[in-house]
């Protein structure tokens, strides 16, 4: 089915409202002394959980889109992963500022000794590779490279999970339920990963 | 003749306004919203505001503390470093896994808690085991306060004011014996006041009941507590009511909380997180900045103190978390990289 350019539109204000709304909630709660005595932590649980369900909502718009044959949710792929970095800087931003309290020394002293942080900035730094190439004119530009670059999403995929797993001190259920939610999204797309090794150039999807 | 003219604002009519029997519903419909939107996760009996909107009744599930009367005992006061931490933080962040993993879990959903009737059973290699009731916990001793340096294993200290006596004083009454090494606390294991003994998911997957542990050199040391209030009153559920561990040159986790059982011992007892992440947890668990946890740095703390958000200072982690006068001498001879 055809999605109308009306009905393109309304879905990308509703993922507008999805991905800003937490926002809203998390400063009026940390406004309303809500959040907690510290709320520092609270923060950066938040933008991070935030950044991982918008990884996770971009992967399983293509599978959606052709288990009921509805190509225009594509359109919405874009703005969902612009979400997950936003997310994901606010997240870093958090730590840095919040937490480590702009202590440079510090931060690079615990992105080289935690692996879990180093995995996370890796992750991070990959979707903000995606997110600057992510306007029009840019992908025209970089052609086949563009799709190359943005299979990376993938790697993305499986680190960010584990970065997760790998900062709680023992409530691992919910971790493995994210590892293994994108595990299913990563073996539903199986067929794609020859792209990493075979010469042709992508496929457009 | 009187000529009515409707202001501005007035040009709506009944009809165009919101319908008299939703108006009248609205409290319902404001319910309905908080349970099917956020539920208990709003509530927040502290404090009003905001998210009262979603609460029905706040002041009947708050739970109340009593005022206590102790005499300050200011000779603690050379070891703390900066202010104290306002008591609105010191009772909304608090990591107590029976209540949630959450750092405001435990004051969401312990409010309910029941603290009286009480037992805490002081057995095991004991000259005369005892078995305090409720009252017998503020009766037994004369209560002192003392301020403490409090250090999270996840890096972030507080100051203290805690109510109680210390952990000696009722050793001493029970009388340990000879075989005595030792010393074992339990939180109350009780799944339906605390739904994270019910569910896994809750409670993050700790074996419950909570246990901690000293040796009986530590447990005899007068530093070690046994708070009963905090801030001039009784406990808060959050904050381990009606009595807990205090030891202030440990990491916070081995102040355990809600104890019902001292049993003393003649071989040291596996603890909650030392069994759950042996290489993370140590059993000594003293504070020290020379010893990293290994997925953060143990070298400095973020102080909660006065003020928001941006006022929190950054502080170096002092071994023994500043008490290295009074215990240091319990680890001659202790290699504290390997026994941390």
């Amino acid at each position: 089915m055809r999605l109308s350019t009306k009905k393109i539109f309304s879905i990308k204000i509703f993922a507008h409202l999805t991905g800003m709304l937490p926002l809203l909630y998390l400063l009026l709660k940390v406004l309303e002394g809500q959040a907690g005595g510290d709320p520092v932590q609270y923060i950066i649980h938040f933008t991070g959980m935030g950044a991982l369900n918008s990884v996770v909502l971009t992967l399983l718009i293509s599978p959606l889109a052709k288990q009921f044959k509805l190509g225009g949710l594509l359109n919405v792929r874009r703005l969902v992963g612009l979400y997950a970095f936003s997310y994901a800087s606010l997240h870093v931003l958090a730590f840095f500022s919040l937490d480590l309290l702009f202590a440079w020394s510090l931060f690079f002293s615990e992105v080289a000794k935690r692996p879990y942080i180093l995995l996370g900035l890796l992750a991070y730094v990959l979707l903000m590779a995606l997110a600057l190439t992510s306007f029009s004119h840019i992908k025209r530009k970089m052609r086949g490279h563009w799709q190359k670059l943005h299979n990376w999403i993938y790697v993305i995929a499986v680190l960010v999970p584990i970065h997760f797993y790998w900062s709680v001190k023992s409530e691992v259920i919910e971790p493995s339920l994210y590892l293994l939610t994108l595990f299913i999204l990563l073996c539903i797309r199986v067929k794609k990963f020859n792209i990493f090794s075979s010469k042709k150039t992508a496929s457009r999807q | 003749m009187l000529i009515k003219k409707k202001p501005s604002w007035d040009k709506f009519n009944h009809n165009d306004v919101t319908p008299e029997e939703v108006y009248q519903q609205r409290r319902h419909l404001l319910k309905q919203i908080g349970f099917l939107g956020a539920g208990t996760l709003l509530s927040f009996p502290a404090q009003a505001g905001l998210w009262d909107l979603f609460s029905d009744d706040k002041s009947s599930e708050h739970f109340k503390q009593a005022g206590l009367n102790f005499k300050k005992q200011p000779a603690y006061d050379q070891w703390i470093y900066g202010d104290e931490t306002p008591e609105a933080k010191v009772i909304s962040h608090n990591n107590f896994y029976e209540f949630g993993t959450s750092k405001t879990d435990p004051i969401d959903n312990a409010q309910s808690f029941q603290v009286s009737p009480w037992q805490l059973r002081i057995e095991g290699e004991v000259e005369r085991p005892m078995v305090l009731d409720y009252d017998a916990l503020f009766r037994l001793f004369p209560l002192e306060e003392r301020i403490y340096n409090f250090r999270c294993v996840e890096a972030w200290s507080m100051v203290i004011p805690w109510i109680g006596f210390s952990l000696a004083d009722i050793l001493k009454k029970v009388g340990v014996t000879s075989k005595a090494t030792h010393v074992v606390f339990e939180t109350l294991y009780d799944p339906e006041q605390m739904p994270g003994q019910k569910n896994r998911f809750v409670g993050g997957g700790v074996a419950y009941p909570y246990v901690e542990g000293l040796t009986l050199a530590e447990a005899m040391t007068e530093l070690t507590f046994l708070s009963v209030g905090l801030y001039g009153k009784t406990l808060p559920p959050q904050n381990g009511a009606p009595v807990r561990l205090v030891v202030p040159w440990k990491y916070g986790f081995k102040s355990i909380k809600s104890v019902v059982t001292i049993r003393v011992t003649d071989k040291q007892p596996p603890t909650s997180w030392n069994r759950l992440a042996p290489n993370e947890y140590g059993f000594y668990a003293n504070v020290n900045p020379k010893v990293d946890h290994p997925r953060w740095s143990q070298a400095s703390e973020r102080r909660i103190g006065q003020g928001g958000l941006f006022s929190a200072k950054r502080i170096n982690t002092l071994p023994f978390n500043g008490y290295g006068d009074m215990v240091g001498d319990l680890y001659k001879g202790l290699n504290l990289k390997v026994n941390f």
